[in-house]
């Protein structure tokens, strides 16, 4: 059951195989068995994600069940879920439990699934590794020894276990699509404005998105019709009729245009990687696909820029963090600056801190122009290049991550290293467009993804694009052997 | 640019975040490497380019001027560190 679609399980509830309290009981024993050694879930809590359950049961049994209805999934640790706690990875929240539902959880709620648990993450969904949490780090699930990727690395290492059904995760500079890459899983950012990000924790405003982590592109397209939608208490959600993302599952690829942009391909990519991709690039040919050459001229400039406009923002929207409303309070103090610098220090670990202080720094008098005005300046060329290359093909394709899985440890003192992980997917994120990642494959026993990169909203052909390749593949139904690397430990 | 040590105190202390001699050592390196990533987006002229916040160019909605909001004072204060009377408590500003 483990390794079924949401389509699936939906199935063995509505045919009452099983009930939703049976299935949620399976996944929460597969938890408690695994999350010792894996680390993916900060807070659980059966008796919430039981009762959930049995009124999931309720509504199937009155005959008004949705395609998620009784389904468990696992919420990252950054959306607000009344009454549960609320961490986003930091000692800053460690205590925190949230007033509100985020707009993401109520629409789960009124779906009718089952939240399962807070995944963890980066503190603050800063990092490319899970390994700035205050709750710890997380295991990859195909090589204990590794890093799941971030900052959704709990919900990634959650799904690539099959310890949850699906999970959300969210993605600012590639926080879905590299985990999903690092731990061979199929994850997409949706377009910007897609998804409301009221409740979801604030990073980087202009380029925090939240999206579907799950096993499939059919899975995905079911937990994005939940997920997406218009939402008053978000200024940049974007009001547009609502779509259903499954429509184009089945679309052919007959003369589908792939563009592969060049800087994709160029020096810093893994050759073992790049071998996986090619072969899935040479399996959409069979499919019918075009292949066209393309160029992102300004690409290698995303790092930069998103140094830049991600810090900055994070600087502002982390402000809110004074230990006067909510949040970490320091014991001793001797004034009211002395409890906001101590509060701070103490609630924030080093990476955080680092970002705030290089906003602080960019945004301070005197650098606006030659920083935070610059950057947004090529962000503009940065997607400017992508609506060129769009008038060439349909769809963009590439690696998702520059390398398979890395060690824990390996970067976790080089913040520059660590932050061309994220080479290929902060892109899309400046220029406000949907991406995706597949798996394509594996490198000495670790999985490889595939990038899919689609014009603005244009998220059903790319899940249609995804689901072509999942037809004719059986990458994304591999899973890892989690009792013989228990026994490795 | 390069930074130096009481850049990065000057920065902590806008950025109201107590920091250390050795973790503003610490900090020092880091910041400048990551400065120095940044430093690529000066060699790109941007004469006349429009700055980009939002890659839809929306504008912000305006709504009706009535109330949405209900009191939720006391859930909201329940997680607050230090509250009596319904306000928030800090620590003197006002002799």
């Amino acid at each position: 059951m483990i390794n079924n679609s949401l389509k699936q399980l939906g199935q063995m509830l509505a045919k009452k195989e099983i009930s939703s309290v049976e299935m949620t009981q399976t996944f929460l024993n597969r938890i408690q068995q695994y999350n010792p050694s894996i680390n993916a879930f900060i807070t659980l809590d059966a008796d919430k994600t039981l009762a959930q359950a049995k009124l999931a049961d309720a509504r199937i049994a009155a005959g008004g069940a949705e395609p998620l209805t009784g389904i468990p999934i696992a919420q990252k640790d950054i959306f607000c879920a009344k009454g549960w706690r609320t961490t986003c990875g930091s000692k800053m929240l460690a205590n925190f439990i949230a007033p509100y539902d985020a707009y993401v959880i109520s629409q789960f709620d009124t779906a009718g699934a089952v939240n399962l648990g807070k995944t963890n993450m980066d503190e603050f969904a800063m990092g490319s590794s899970n390994e700035t949490s205050f709750f710890g780090g997380v295991k990859n699930p195909w090589d204990f020894d590794r890093v799941p990727g971030g900052s959704s690395g709990g919900s990634a290492a959650a799904v690539a276990a099959r310890l949850c059904a699906a999970a959300t995760g969210t993605d600012t500079g590639g926080s879905i699509r590299q985990p999903a890459s690092l731990c061979g899983f199929t994850g997409l950012k949706p377009t910007y404005g897609l998804v409301s990000r009221y409740g979801m924790i604030a990073f980087a405003s202009s380029l925090d998105q939240a999206g579907p982590m799950a096993k499939s592109a059919e899975d995905c397209a079911l937990m994005l019709d939940v997920m997406a939608g218009f939402d008053e208490r978000d200024s940049t959600s974007l009001n547009r009729p609502k779509e259903l993302y499954s429509r184009d599952l089945n679309m052919s690829l007959k003369g589908l245009r792939i563009g592969l942009p060049r800087e994709y391909f160029a020096e810093g990519l893994d050759v073992n990687v790049a071998k996986v991709i090619e072969v899935a690039i040479a399996e959409y040919k069979k499919l019918g696909a075009e292949i066209v050459d393309i160029s992102l001229p300004n690409s290698q400039l995303s790092i930069p820029v998103y140094y830049v406009l991600a810090p900055a923002e994070a600087s502002s929207n982390l402000s809110r963090y004074d230990g006067v409303r909510y949040g970490h309070r320091a014991t001793q103090y001797n004034d009211l600056m002395d409890m906001y610098m101590k509060s701070r220090a103490e609630g924030f670990g080093a990476e955080v801190k680092r970002r705030i202080l290089i906003g602080t720094y960019v945004l301070s008098a005197g650098y606006y122009d030659a920083y935070y005005l610059k950057a947004q300046q090529i962000r503009r060329l940065i997607a400017d290049d992508f609506t060129q290359a769009f008038k060439k093909c349909d769809i963009i394709m590439g690696p998702t991550a520059p390398s398979t899985a890395f060690k824990a440890g390996e970067k976790a003192d080089d913040p520059v290293a660590m932050y061309l992980q994220d080479v290929y997917t902060i892109a899309t994120n400046l220029a406000g467009l949907p991406g995706m990642s597949i798996p394509a494959g594996f490198s000495n026993g670790l999985p490889v993804g595939l990038q899919i990169m689609g014009n603005y909203f244009d998220e059903a052909r790319m899940l249609g694009v995804a689901h072509a390749y999942q037809q004719v593949t059986d990458w994304h139904m591999r899973m890892p052997d989690l009792k013989a690397l228990e026994e490795i430990e | 640019m390069a930074l130096n040590i009481t850049d990065i105190k000057r920065i902590a202390h806008l950025a109201r975040i107590e920091i250390n001699e050795a973790e503003a050592q610490a900090t020092l390196s880091k910041l400048s490497g990551i400065l120095g990533l940044i430093e690529q987006m000066q060699a790109v002229d941007t004469t006349g380019i429009t700055p980009m916040s939002h890659s839809q160019d929306v504008v912000q909605r305006l709504r009706e001027d009535v109330i949405t909001e209900t009191n939720q004072r006391e859930l909201l204060q329940s997680i607050a560190p230090a509250v009596a009377g319904g306000l928030y408590l800090v620590p003197k500003v006002i002799e």
